[in-house]
């Protein structure tokens, strides 16, 4: 940790105040840099965990190979993805970032999609069936919303993941709010490196509001189980 | 009508589940398929709206063989209950109801309209249309199972078992509602059971089946408790003893709907 300098305070309120809108970009950027790895994420794990649930056989390697990517240090998925879109903030450069957090986001992602499936109990998929619900139908109508619980619960925690993981990025040039914390290391300087922790853990409880609300929203149903009895 | 003409059922393990079934299920009348568990009496339910398909022989509905339908198409023309209602849990009971009627594509305000009709015929408050399956005790789904499977009024209604999950209590009650239900709306209906009261009760006819997937005896309750076919289906109605009981039950039953008979009178 960086030594604090004599008579220098730990933080500097008046920085804050001065640095405004350096700090409003590099929010907007870092949530956008930990948010889209988590709707790329949900495109693919949805029809991903589909298959996986259809086609029993294909969850093993899927789930595997998902863990693996996970286990990669993250620092290394990123320079993987730099030969082709580059290094540095904005524009090409970002998907540096984004495809690597979204391969990430999989391994959260998938077994929640299959476990959500499956949680649809079996008495409830016989009767679709027996209403004269076809394949994709019941899968869409049925099994998909009586999934969404448990896939939201996923996304909750790729969400965070993903938010806490985007400030690896600034040791390739693009970090989010881990900008902040180069800034502030290389001039002993605590201030920007206190301020940008206390926003990203701002990202994160503020996005994990977001779906939680989100979920309240889209699933009344599964609100209080057995309160009314 | 329904019939099953020399109907199989057999697994790719080899197991028989259903075997040789020749069986008339008749139009307006309740027939129970009674016996113990593996005896194919679910197997043979779910082959009529083909949730399980025959191996050999024919099912057919009013002289059709079932298997020249799309499958969806006859499901949709015959309701279906089963044990644990199996309501959709993300669905309004109103909209749970109104499944079939959406399916079939109706307008969705008569659909609605038709499913809150079907809320008061089965003995639910219509206030409780726009409530979640879980906010409501067992009892009150099974009726809202009844209720769904009744919606777009098909011909045919598939029971299987819908009054086994429920206490004593409220199974009595449910069974007493399902007959009054049952002497408007006169649906063929084909019914799942392990219960010989429960049979004997409901039952226009009972079809007893028994481990192998054969059919042990095919008669009306009285002809049941009259004659009883000697072995299996003696036994499974519970030797002298049990039958001294059935037939005890079902004069007090008599009994009591005479004196209702009378009372309304």
């Amino acid at each position: 940790m960086t030594a604090v300098a004599d008579g220098e305070p730990l933080i500097r309120w008046n920085w804050i105040g001065d640095h405004t809108d350096e700090l409003t970009t590099l929010t907007l950027h870092h949530l956008k840099l930990a948010l889209l790895p988590i709707l790329f994420g949900l495109i693919i794990a949805i029809p991903l965990g589909i298959m996986c649930v259809r086609w029993r056989w294909l969850y093993p390697p899927t789930l595997g190979v998902a863990n693996v990517l996970y286990g990669v240090p993250s620092l290394a998925l990123f320079m993987l993805f730099i030969p082709y879109f580059g290094i540095g903030s904005g524009g090409q450069a970002d998907f540096t970032i984004i495809l690597p957090l979204t391969l990430f986001s999989l391994s959260v992602l998938v077994p929640n999609v299959v476990d959500g499936l499956r949680s649809v109990p079996e008495p409830v998929r016989q009767a679709a069936t027996a209403m004269g619900f076809g394949t994709l139908r019941r899968l869409v109508q049925v099994e998909l919303p009586i999934a969404v619980p448990v896939v939201i619960a996923g996304a909750r925690v790729a969400t965070v993941a993903s938010i806490s993981l985007v400030s690896v990025g600034v040791l390739i040039g693009n970090g989010g709010l881990g900008q902040e914390f180069i800034d502030g290391y290389s001039r002993d300087f605590t201030t920007p490196i206190i301020v940008s922790c206390v926003l990203i853990i701002l990202l994160a409880l503020f996005s994990d509001g977001v779906l939680v609300t989100a979920q309240r929203l889209l699933t009344p149903w599964a609100r209080t189980r057995r309160s009314n009895g | 009508m329904i019939r099953f003409d020399g109907v199989t059922k057999r697994y790719a393990d080899g197991t028989v589940a259903v075997d040789d079934l020749t069986l008339e299920i008749p139009s307006g009348q309740i027939t129970v398929l009674v016996g113990p568990s593996g005896c194919g009496k679910t197997t043979s339910l779910r082959m009529i709206n083909r949730m399980i398909d025959t191996t050999s022989g024919t099912i057919s509905i009013d002289g059709d063989d079932i298997r020249k339908k799309d499958p969806s198409d006859l499901r949709r023309g015959i309701g279906y209950v089963i044990q644990h209602a199996g309501l959709f849990p993300h669905r309004t009971i109103v909209d749970n109801i109104a499944t079939v009627p959406y399916l079939l594509g109706w307008d969705k305000k008569k659909a609605r309209a038709t499913a809150m009709e079907l809320m008061e015929r089965v003995g639910l408050d219509t206030k409780m249309a726009k409530r979640y399956p879980f906010q409501l005790s067992g009892g009150q789904q099974q009726r809202v199972g009844v209720a769904r499977a009744l919606a777009a009024d098909p011909p045919i209604m598939l029971m299987d078992e819908p009054f086994s999950a429920v206490d004593p209590i409220v199974r009595k009650s449910l069974q007493d509602e399902f007959l009054r239900l049952q002497s408007e709306v006169q649906k063929t209906i084909a019914f799942v059971t392990h219960d010989i009261d429960e049979a004997v009760k409901l039952g226009h006819r009972i079809a007893v089946f028994q481990v192998g997937g054969t059919l042990a005896q095919h008669a009306t309750p009285d002809e049941l408790l009259a004659n009883p076919a000697e072995g299996f289906v003696k036994e499974f109605l519970g030797g002298e003893k049990g039958l001294k009981r059935l037939r005890f039950n079902r004069e007090l039953e008599d009994t009591a709907d005479d004196e209702v008979q009378a009372a309304e009178r």
